[in-house]
């Protein structure tokens, strides 16, 4: 597999740290329900097909990626930059 | 048809023509007491005690493919009671106990092998790890033996013990622990759970779940509506597909884990052996091939087939542990989809559903939890109560803080 860094380019998976589903990147407020905290830290859509998902460029730029991938064929359709992405994700 | 030494001697006199199948192919009835989704491991086993030991007997497991074609025919064949926390030690506990008993219970040859598991340690803080949870396993009422690095050579002589970044200090022997043969576990509570009456119904995929004020009534299916009255959801790698049929999120995401089969060689490795530094274990099987795996790629995936990255450093664990493996050829890789939850411990509980049940979340320890995994799930569906020994894998503990995290490594999911 290998993921498209908008800064780096197109790099093997192995330069790649994963973290998980984007639902990390919808923190709820610190005073929110436990519910909505489940919700985020535990609770996964977990799609078989098209997701989206965090991955740190480790060896390479050292910049969150949101990657836009398939679960089932792993064919990768982009990657963007996390620092990039503005007001919350969905 | 009762299996017998005796009915292979006989069977092979007369060309093997008395065989018959081993269970029915019946079409799916309108309405059932209790239907299992998912013919797997888990699936076979929960049905099978429904019947054994709670008398139903209008019961339906329905399987989308072929029945133990998924994680159940694609593991390493492990089985183990060696858990340290409370919670997870009196259940897998008991697994052992089934499966003790589990080839005259069922009359079915599993190739139950109490061969022993070795888990290796490398630091005196890895040993001392080790010899709290060999006190654990011995308190639960299972065995265990702390191995010195003397002991452990007298076992495995061809480990790599000056290994320079990797000594070999000692094992935790647990000598109950061992491997049986996966697909004849599937194949033998099939047929036990049809000759109990259930039904087991393949090519038969669940597409949606009926839900009427709360309660469940039935399931959609790509072979018509079957109505029921209890549904148990044991899908493994697919639960969360399953699972948002009912409008529900699980605290799972599906993982790839790989294993790997050489050629046959010549007995050489007696024992399951673990390495304590790196993921990777391996036994090898009555034909001869050496079976091993290692950790998860560790990203989100459905694909039943891994990627190069982790099959480069099982291999290198292999090599770092065992040099003498080097020249056997790999053979076959595979991948299964692990339902990994974020504490590494598993889900057997109702849902917020009358009816609906759920046994998932079984990471990679799955198959030496089949037997107890359907003990406990069919006493759940057939009392609505959980079982004593399953009363903490709760499906709300993640909200609530009761984790049962094994190995202490922390709340997200490929952590496992």
């Amino acid at each position: 597999m290998r993921i498209p860094c908008p800064l780096c380019g197109t790099r093997d998976r192995r330069e790649f740290h994963y973290y998980g589903s984007d639902d990390y990147l919808n923190r709820p407020a610190p005073d929110a329900p436990i519910e909505a905290w489940d919700d985020h830290l535990h609770l996964r859509d977990n799609p078989a097909g098209e997701t989206r998902d965090l991955w740190y460029h480790e060896t390479g730029c050292a910049q969150w990626l949101r990657v836009h991938r398939n679960t089932v064929t792993h064919e990768v359709y982009g990657a963007e930059l996390v620092a990039g992405l503005k007001g919350g994700v969905k | 048809m009762r299996y017998s030494g005796f009915k292979v001697f006989t069977e092979g006199l007369f060309g093997n023509k008395g065989w018959k199948t081993a269970w029915r192919t019946p079409a799916p009835k309108a309405e059932y007491d209790a239907v299992i989704i998912g013919g797997g491991g888990h699936g076979l086993s929960t049905a099978y005690y429904l019947a054994k030991n709670h008398g139903l007997r209008n019961i339906a497991v329905l399987e989308k493919g072929y029945l133990g074609g998924g994680n159940v025919g694609r593991n390493t064949t492990i089985v183990r009671a060696n858990y340290f926390l409370p919670g997870n030690t009196e259940f897998y506990s008991h697994s052992m106990k089934l499966w003790e008993g589990l080839e005259a219970t069922l009359n079915y040859n599993v190739m139950h092998s109490q061969r022993g598991l070795i888990n290796l340690f490398h630091s005196d803080g890895q040993r001392d790890a080790f010899a709290r949870r060999g006190n654990m396993m011995i308190n639960q009422g299972d065995d265990a033996v702390l191995l010195d690095r003397e002991g452990v050579r007298e076992l495995l002589p061809y480990l790599d013990f000056d290994n320079t970044r990797f000594p070999i200090y000692g094992g935790l022997l647990h000598p109950r622990g061992g491997t049986a043969r996966h697909d004849a576990v599937a194949w033998g509570y099939a047929r036990g759970a049809d000759q109990l009456g259930v039904d087991l119904i393949q090519n038969c995929e669940v597409t949606g779940i009926d839900i009427e004020g709360g309660r469940v009534v039935g399931v959609q299916t790509t072979r018509g509506p079957i109505k029921a009255k209890k549904v148990g959801m044991v899908a493994a790698g697919r639960s969360g597909q399953v699972a948002a049929m009912a409008g529900m999120r699980l605290p799972v995401e599906s993982h790839i884990l790989q294993a790997f089969v050489t050629e046959g060689l010549k007995p050489v490795i007696d024992h399951v052996i673990s390495f304590g530094m790196g993921h990777f274990y391996m036994s090898q099987s009555d034909k001869g091939g050496l079976v091993f795996g290692g950790d998860l790629d560790f990203y989100a995936s459905y694909a039943a087939r891994g990627n190069l990255p982790m099959v480069e450093h099982v291999m290198e664990a292999g090599m770092t542990l065992m040099p003498m493996i080097g020249r056997a050829k790999v053979l076959r890789s595979w991948g299964g989809i692990m339902d990994m939850t974020p504490d590494g411990s598993p889900i057997i509980d109702k849902t917020h559903i009358d009816g609906l049940y759920v046994d998932c979340g079984w990471n990679y320890g799955g198959f030496k939890a089949v037997p107890a995994s359907g003990w406990c799930m069919a006493h759940l569906m057939a009392t609505n109560n959980p079982h004593e020994y399953a009363r903490r894998f709760r499906l709300d503990r993640f909200r609530t803080g009761q984790l049962l995290d094994e190995e202490g490594t922390g709340s997200q999911h490929n952590l496992h």
